[in-house]
């Protein structure tokens, strides 16, 4: 902003009036400016992603101008879509995270109730040691967890490695700690006088819970299950270190084993692959943007 | 309908006890305000009778029934709250019959019930609406609603005025009281406020830190307070208290306020107060309203003096005026055409037929 | 319930429960139902994250082929190898080079979101959180033929400046870059997000006294927003140096630790040791370094999230 010194006895600089709008004027064009080079920073590779999907393989290998497509074809989308092992890791990816999903608000939203609302002996301890699971990462325990379920294999023959279900039991390790705690912060917004005039009205816990607090905190329950959906369709780690052979395995781990055949890269089936994969997500998150939103900030600023 | 009566009610917090062992008989069909500072336990003690609060000590029964254990739900309660607690995602409809609901009524009756108290509330037309889309006045309505349709025992209200402006609480203070008068269940109602006591109850219940100061009509706590407490608290502007002696001058008893002013008593009160011990520090209470301008005609009773007034307030109908006698702050009542001026002497009339004297100590009308 | 149906308003009779079993009773009673309502979380954090977590440290004492117990011997074993202190290096100074870039990005994009009118801001947010919705995995997959030695697009725009084809995964120095720079794309608009909320939350009165008291624009970030900030930016902070520094996705498919192990994290390592490699207690001990490090950003996180509740 302009500094202007105003001096009560005499004006000895003419004050210049509409400065402010122009600095503003100015300011806007300047974030404009950095905003569209960050964007264009945020949008490079998923555009080239689908651009290089729209080329046939003669036209990779030819090293024409890679940021331009010039002859293009959807036969990497319909040589993906149409084998069967492509469908089977979009199928396995699918089928997982949708009982992951349930898993984990079946688990999440009776204990945030519990944790937000019951008072009972070690309830604080246990909200903030649900956080604290959060921070334990993956990298940390999928090795334990790897021996864990050999040995389990073992001793029960119930077979947990390189099954699909296996994920079923640890990912929900990712998503409910996180989960659990948005819906903490959620159910802990409602007024507690709503809970006494359920009370009164002859509620027990349960229905307070299904009839009053899960309507009214909907946007949190729908905050969460994107958040466990896409934790879930996202992870590499897990089914890498879990799942090996072909039929078991999920997108990510699918695309990056089966599409590089040693040293041959079929980029314009990879890339395909890679955007197929990030499909889902993404339309969420275009129809549900908000309360894609809301899922990630909750756990830092409701916290 | 049913009565409630609490004996000995204690309630504890860890070390603090915020009930204090308060003994209290409310009949059926009684309308009783439990009024008091922030603080002294009315609030706490309405939750103790809606079963919200565990009872530490005593016992609490409704209709003759014992029911310090006996769940909200199974204890023929409704509740009316101060923020309302409708439920947002509900229709008024549907909060006014979540209770009905959950026990399984038949839908028949349901809506009758619903309809009757709506239309006695004036909110037949907002039944379809959530109660984002109402006002204040009309949620708490909405509030009432709830607890009449199902027809309890006992009416429990917590502040329910005093989220709402002060015009509308005026008018909903009206409300209420034509929906007791219709209705007519045992209700218990609590304030900070002392107007809406005075106003609504059958009698009224003024605690303070835990306790029961009085327990009375709203006349008798107006013009017979037993504690400094209820005479300070009931009447707005407060009762004036100004430190004075009781001495004998020439056979008379009297009351010394300051150095220059000395009251004779008059008859009745002299012989109510003659065993008093003169050296006793003592306190005289006085309303607002007897003390006036003075004017030619005063009757017996009234004693005159002349002081400096500090501030006027010109309240249109009145006039309120503030000096010190000695350093005791009084406010007195003038006529609004008596020339009361900031800061000018003036002549005052004491109403001593209307005195009250209190021991400065234990805060006791003698 | 049910029973109370066509007789309203009956009285709850003086000694209601007598009829129920005190089992019945004990299942009702508050701490019962929430305990019960928790245990699920309870029992899947103690079997699948508590019980692995203190496992590990039990295999991390035992030989390669989990015979025999020795002790410390693994972690000897990895004191004296190069490549052991090269990681522990290398995982540091990722993680704090991205920490800082994805905070400085972010916080920087998400002033100039909160620059623009309302009403264009949601596009503009929409657009600069789609690295974070893409699934990593697959994003570093375009990254990679981004960084293609042979094909590499930025190498073909890069050419027309004079600008000889840079080894994006296969020089050290280079890959490092490389690692950090997809990581911080991935992870800046997380920040971006985090701070776009705390600064709207920060109330336009304190930026108005500030601008009357004579505050150039960048006095203003100083003096208002950061200590506004403080707590967002801490948390997020140290949030993001655990998530970083456990980071495994984008090294395993950018350079899998390449060249010569001059990419590789802790994360990535021990995956190579204890899966591909087939010694699980190595591998475990590896990972187990990780954990003084999380344990001291996840203390700071605690203290400031509670303060932060205090103050709330």
């Amino acid at each position: 902003m302009s500094s202007v010194t105003i001096d009560k006895a005499a004006p000895t600089r003419t004050v210049k009036y509409g400065s402010m709008s122009r600095d503003r004027k100015w300011a806007l064009r300047w974030s404009y400016f950095f905003l569209t080079l960050f964007a264009i920073f945020s949008l490079l590779p998923p555009i080239y992603m689908l651009i290089t999907s729209l080329k046939s393989s003669a036209e990779i290998s030819a090293a024409t101008n890679p940021w331009w497509v010039f002859n293009p074809t959807l036969e990497n989308y319909v040589g993906l879509l149409t084998s069967n092992q492509y469908l089977r890791f979009f199928w396995n990816s699918a089928l997982v995270s949708i009982f992951v999903v349930t898993i984990t608000m079946l688990i999440s939203v009776p204990a945030a109730f519990a944790l937000a609302r019951m008072r009972f002996w070690g309830s604080a301890t246990l909200a903030t040691g649900v956080f604290l699971t959060y921070l334990i990462p993956d990298t940390l325990l999928f090795i334990p967890l790897f021996k864990v379920f050999a040995l389990f294999g073992d001793w029960t023959g119930i077979q947990l490695i390189n099954r699909w279900y296996v994920l079923l039991l640890i990912y929900p390790t990712l998503t409910v700690p996180f989960c659990t705690w948005i819906m903490i912060g959620y159910f802990a917004s409602i007024p507690k006088e709503l809970d006494e005039a359920a009370i009164i009205d002859g509620a027990s816990w349960f229905q307070t819970l299904t009839r009053i607090f899960i309507p009214v905190a909907l946007p949190g329950l729908i905050a969460a299950t994107i958040f466990a959906f896409t934790v879930s369709w996202a992870q590499f780690l897990y089914p890498l270190v879990f799942t090996t052979s072909t039929d078991q395995l999920v997108l990510p781990v699918g695309i990056i084993t089966t599409l590089i055949k040693g040293d041959v890269f079929n980029w314009g089936q990879i890339m395909t692959g890679a955007l197929l994969g990030a499909a889902p997500p993404l339309i969420i998150y275009a129809f549900l943007m908000d309360y894609y939103i809301a899922g990630l900030t909750a756990g830092a600023t409701k916290g | 309908m049913a009565d409630v009566a609490l004996r000995k009610v204690v309630k504890r917090y860890d070390d603090v006890e915020a009930v204090r062992g308060i003994d209290l008989d409310i009949a059926d069909h009684e309308f009783i305000v439990l009024v008091g500072p922030s603080g002294c336990g009315k609030s706490t003690t309405l939750r103790m009778i809606a079963g919200l609060e565990d009872i530490s000590d005593g016992d609490i029964m409704i209709g003759g029934d014992i029911v310090n254990d006996v769940p909200p739900k199974d204890r023929d309660i409704a509740m009316v709250f101060q923020n309302y607690a409708l439920y947002p995602h509900m229709t008024v409809a549907e909060n006014m019959s979540f209770g009905l609901r959950l026990k399984h009524y038949p839908k028949a009756e349901i809506k009758a019930r619903v309809t009757e108290a709506a239309r006695l509330l004036d909110i037949t037309d907002l039944i379809d609406r959530k109660p984002k889309q109402l006002s204040g006045g009309q949620r708490q309505r909405v509030a009432m609603g709830r607890a009449i349709v199902r027809n309890p025992k006992v009416f429990l209200f917590d502040e329910p005025l005093s989220n709402l402006d002060a015009k509308l609480r005026v008018q909903m203070r009206i409300e209420i009281k034509k929906v007791h008068q219709k209705v007519r269940t045992t209700t218990v109602y609590v304030t900070h406020d002392q107007v809406e006591a005075m106003t609504l109850a059958d009698r009224v219940v003024v605690m303070n830190k835990g306790r029961i100061e009085q327990i009375g009509t709203p006349n008798e706590l107006y013009h017979k307070p037993a504690t400094r407490f209820v005479a300070g608290f009931i009447g707005s502007p407060a009762m004036n208290f100004i430190p004075c002696r009781l001495e004998d001058v020439g056979g008379t008893l009297q009351i010394r306020l300051t150095d220059r002013i000395a009251f004779p008593l008059p008859p009745a009160r002299a012989a109510r107060y003659n065993a008093l011990p003169r050296t006793e520090k003592l306190l005289l209470g006085i309303r607002p309203e007897h003390l006036t301008e003075s004017h030619a005609h005063l009757a017996p009773g009234v004693e005159t003096f002349d002081t400096v007034l500090d501030v006027t307030e010109p309240m249109g109908m009145e006039t309120l005026v503030y000096f010190g006698l000695d350093g005791a702050p009084v406010c007195g009542r003038v006529d609004p055409n008596a020339g009361a001026k900031d800061g000018a002497p003036m002549r005052l009339a004491m109403d001593l037929n209307n005195m009250h004297l209190l021991n400065e100590e234990t805060g006791v009308v003698l | 319930m049910a029973d109370v149906a066509l007789q309203p308003n009956r009285v709850g009779a003086a000694q209601p429960a007598r009829k129920r079993s005190s089992l019945q009773k004990a299942l009702k009673r508050k701490s019962t139902v929430a305990f019960l309502m928790t245990l699920p979380l309870i029992i899947l954090i103690a079997l699948l994250v508590i019980y692995p977590a203190f496992y590990s440290l039990h295999l991390a004492t035992l030989n390669k082929s989990m015979q025999k117990f020795i002790g410390l011997g693994n972690f000897e074993f990895l004191f004296r190898r190069d490549t052991f202190w090269l990681v522990v290096k290398q995982s540091c100074i990722f993680a704090i080079t991205a920490v800082i870039f994805k905070a400085l990005i972010g916080f920087i994009v998400a002033h100039f979101v909160h620059n623009i009118p309302a009403k264009g801001q949601r596009k503009w947010r929409g657009m600069l959180l789609v690295p974070w919705v893409i699934p990593p995995a697959m994003s570093t997959l375009a990254w990679l033929w981004l960084f293609d030695p042979s094909y590499s697009a930025f190498n073909y725009t890069l050419s027309f400046f004079g600008i000889g084809p840079i080894p994006w995964t296969g020089d050290a120095a280079w890959a490092r870059f490389s690692v950090i720079l997809v990581n911080v794309w991935y992870g800046a608009p997380f920040f971006m997000i985090m701070y776009l909320a705390a600064l709207k939350s920060v109330p336009d009165q304190l930026y108005e006294a500030a601008a009357i008291d004579g505050a150039n624009w960048w006095q203003r970030i100083w003096y208002v927003t950061l200590p506004m900030m403080r707590n967002i930016i801490a948390i997020t902070t140290l949030f993001s140096l655990i998530v970083t520094f456990a980071n495994f996705d984008i090294v395993r498919i950018l350079t899998a630790g390449g060249p010569l192990d001059h990419t590789h994290i802790f994360a990535t390592w021990a995956f190579r040791i204890g899966i591909e490699g087939s010694d699980i207690p190595l591998g475990a001990s590896v990972s187990l370094f990780m954990v003084p490090i999380l344990a001291v950003a996840a203390i700071f996180i605690l203290r400031d999230v509670n303060k932060r509740g205090n103050e709330a």
